[in-house]
């Protein structure tokens, strides 16, 4: 225990022990805590779905959750069931034999529910495209409000992303 | 080179690990199975391959690992109605790979009572082969009902839980079927192929340079070593020999992988375990990680960044000496969190004994790379086979025999630390000169194949390109294949709460083994 409390104490809070990197990411991610506690001024509920990705997108929605990024402090949390979520966040493309269970999903997020679809392959298909095994992108499954692109986006991307989401349904 | 105990002798395929191809007809196929298996050999991968367009037969093809190397064994099947003797008998794991070759091929396994489909669920019928040569694997075809038959168990009070495909996490999908008694699991039945999304059939037409964006993505967390194995068989096609500080960097760059993928499970580990703390630590130690990849190669998860013929970018002094800094940080700061997990006592009352492989029933399931380790098999390929860099440099294989998942955790600890020290190491030992050098054209029809251990286990690429350089098969394999059937045996006595942690510490691809 004397361990663990003494690396906590040592690490603190980690923006100031990195501060050449931190700098650049910080000015980035204050603003948009700052507009998501506006926004929402409540938590903010996400279920994430893989259709079929690489598995690289989920590298980076964990990234989220790392003290640098900390998305459980700005009001966001990951959810374990669809029927818990405001959002669903899905990574593609997505492939037919998930196309079922993705529409499953969706049915049943209550409503009003937003869908972000990650990646380049969520957005367009990406390298995958459409075939026999693979619907392409998310948005051929579903409708989607908001598509963020990259291979995969970086986490400061998947941020912005889902702070656009939230603000895109507020002002119809 | 030679099969054990076997007097066939196959050719040598250019590569930087002993490699070589050969054809065989029905009755060698199944005695070179016998010959490998009764000699402690190990089936690396089995796949289809339709040749219709070369020599106007389907091929059976088997990939089998021993002390002298890999051979590449193809059967070439007739077209009409191919069919080859299972292998399963003698290599559990071939199973689910003759399976998938059925369902994507129309390739016969004689002999296994095990017919039920694999990667095929729903979304094509069961008379087309998206694999063949005649199909475009353009045609869409509506959504079937899919009636997958489980082994039931019976018996009083045996019950099923089904989980999945969609889990309840930020995980890729797959399912699993518990058959229990109260809380300890009898059995555990695993479904995947929720992600295939026809890699495979994507290969055929590319250019050779097209494909390494492809392989890349196979599974996002082992994109270093699917690149590697990929640019190791196009370089083998092309009979390409890179330049030595290429090859020091493509190794710099799978340890680098590799201590990405042990930092970010170890801190799963302990979350998993309820100690929410590792998980920040480590997460955090990833981070800092990550940002220096992106800052050095330009992106995080060092995408793309080998190339056929080399890699794509030189390091300069400043960054080797980035590296190195970085090293020394990061493991002062992973010694300190190994204490802490090593004298937390929750920690350990969770880990040890808990999903336990024995020796033995690695060897049978033939379990590789970091949970083979884990359960006492002592193989890596970066040593023994003479592999440039990894003959010059001096490391140890991290090996342990409980198999449990406190061995899987700390086998990531000591490579975590060996990849760390080696990373130094080439980092100071880097030779100068160019990093890439420019692939010759073929002008024939050539096979290659591409072997490197990343760090989940060894990736395997067999490369078939025709003389107008165009991609007509290419098969990827994940160490996948070979370790998910062994989670199954892992979790049996074991309670269904504990799943998630046994799981965690094999950590195997879905998307790589789904394609």
């Amino acid at each position: 225990m004397w361990q663990i409390l003494k690396t906590i104490a040592r690490v603190g809070i980690i923006t100031e022990k990195t501060p050449e990197i931190e700098d650049s990411w910080r000015q980035e991610a204050e603003p948009i805590q700052q507009e998501i506690l506006d926004i929402l001024g409540r938590a903010l509920t996400i279920r994430q779905v893989d259709a079929g990705s690489c598995n690289g997108c989920e590298l980076e929605i964990h990234a989220l959750n790392n003290p640098y990024y900390n998305i459980e402090g700005l009001g966001i949390k990951f959810v374990a069931s669809p029927r818990h979520a405001d959002m669903l966040l899905v990574t593609g493309p997505v492939s037919r034999h998930m196309q079922i269970a993705l529409k499953r999903t969706y049915d049943a997020t209550p409503a009003p529910k937003l869908v972000v679809a990650v990646g380049d392959c969520g957005c367009t298909g990406g390298i995958f495209g459409e075939s026999y095994a693979s619907c392409g992108k998310v948005a051929n499954v579903l409708p989607v409000d908001i598509a963020i692109p990259g291979c995969p986006p970086p986490p400061i991307d998947l941020l912005r992303g889902i702070l656009t989401a939230v603000r895109a349904r507020k002002t119809p | 080179m030679h099969l054990p105990n076997l007097e066939h002798q196959y050719p040598k395929l250019p590569a930087p690990l002993p490699i070589c191809h050969g054809h065989v007809g029905a009755a060698e196929w199944s005695e070179i199975a016998t010959a490998v298996a009764e000699s402690g050999g190990r089936l690396v991968s089995l796949w289809g391959s339709d040749r219709r367009w070369a020599d106007g037969s389907m091929a059976v093809c088997a990939a089998y690992a021993t002390t002298a190397g890999l051979f590449w064994i193809d059967q070439p099947l007739s077209p009409g109605a191919p069919s080859y003797v299972d292998i399963a008998r003698h290599f559990p794991a071939a199973n689910r790979m003759q399976r998938a070759a059925y369902d994507l091929l129309g390739l016969v396994a004689v002999g296994n009572p095990d017919k039920r489909p694999w990667l095929r669920h729903a979304a094509w019928p069961a008379d087309y082969f998206p694999l063949r040569q005649n199909h475009s694997g353009k045609e869409i075809h509506p959504l079937e009902a899919d009636n997958y038959e489980f082994v039931t168990v019976e018996g009083d009070g045996v019950h099923e839980i089904p989980v999945g495909p969609v889990h309840a996490g930020i995980i890729e999908p797959g399912h699993f079927r518990f058959s229990i008694v109260g809380e300890p699991v009898l059995r555990l039945e695993e479904r995947l192929g929720y992600k295939h999304k026809g890699i495979e059939k994507r290969f055929v037409g590319m250019s050779i340079e097209e494909g390494l964006k492809l392989a890349g993505r196979i599974s996002g967390d082992s994109t270093c070593a699917y690149a590697w194995a990929y640019c190791m068989a196009a370089e083998s096609v092309t009979n390409c020999q890179i330049p030595e500080p290429a090859e020091w960097l493509r190794a710099l760059i799978l340890e680098r992988e590799r201590v990405a993928n042990h930092l970010g499970d170890l801190g799963a580990l302990g979350n998993d375990a309820a100690l929410g703390f590792g998980l920040a630590q480590f997460m955090r130690l990833k981070e800092l990680w990550l940002r220096l990849n992106g800052e050095l190669f330009g992106h995080r998860f060092m995408m793309d960044s080998l190339c056929p013929g080399g890699v794509q970018n030189a390091l300069d002094i400043n960054a080797l000496d980035r590296i190195r800094t970085q090293c020394d940080l990061i493991e002062k700061e992973v010694r300190n969190l190994k204490t802490i997990y090593d004298e937390h006592a929750g920690l350990q009352d969770r880990f040890v004994t808990l999903g336990r492989v024995t020796t033995k029933r690695a060897a049978q399931l033939g379990l590789t790379g970091m949970a083979g380790r884990a359960s006492g098999l002592n193989i890596d390929l970066r040593r023994g086979f003479g592999w440039q860099p990894y003959d010059q440099l001096k490391f140890n294989i991290a090996s342990h025999c409980n198999g449990d998942v406190a061995a899987r955790a700390l086998i990531r600890f000591e490579e975590l630390f060996e990849s760390l020290r080696l990373i130094r190491e080439i980092a100071t030992r880097l030779p100068e000169g160019p990093v890439r050098c420019k692939l010759e054209t073929t002008q024939k029809t050539t096979h290659g194949v591409g072997w490197v251990e990343g760090w989940r286990g060894e990736v395997l690429v067999a490369l078939e390109v025709d003389a107008d350089g165009h991609i007509r098969r290419c098969h990827c394999h994940d160490p996948s294949w070979q370790n998910w059937p062994a989670l199954e045996h892992a979790i049996i006595g074991d309670i269904v709460p504990d799943f998630p942690l046994i799981n965690k510490s094999f950590n195997l691809s879905y998307s790589g083994q789904d394609l």
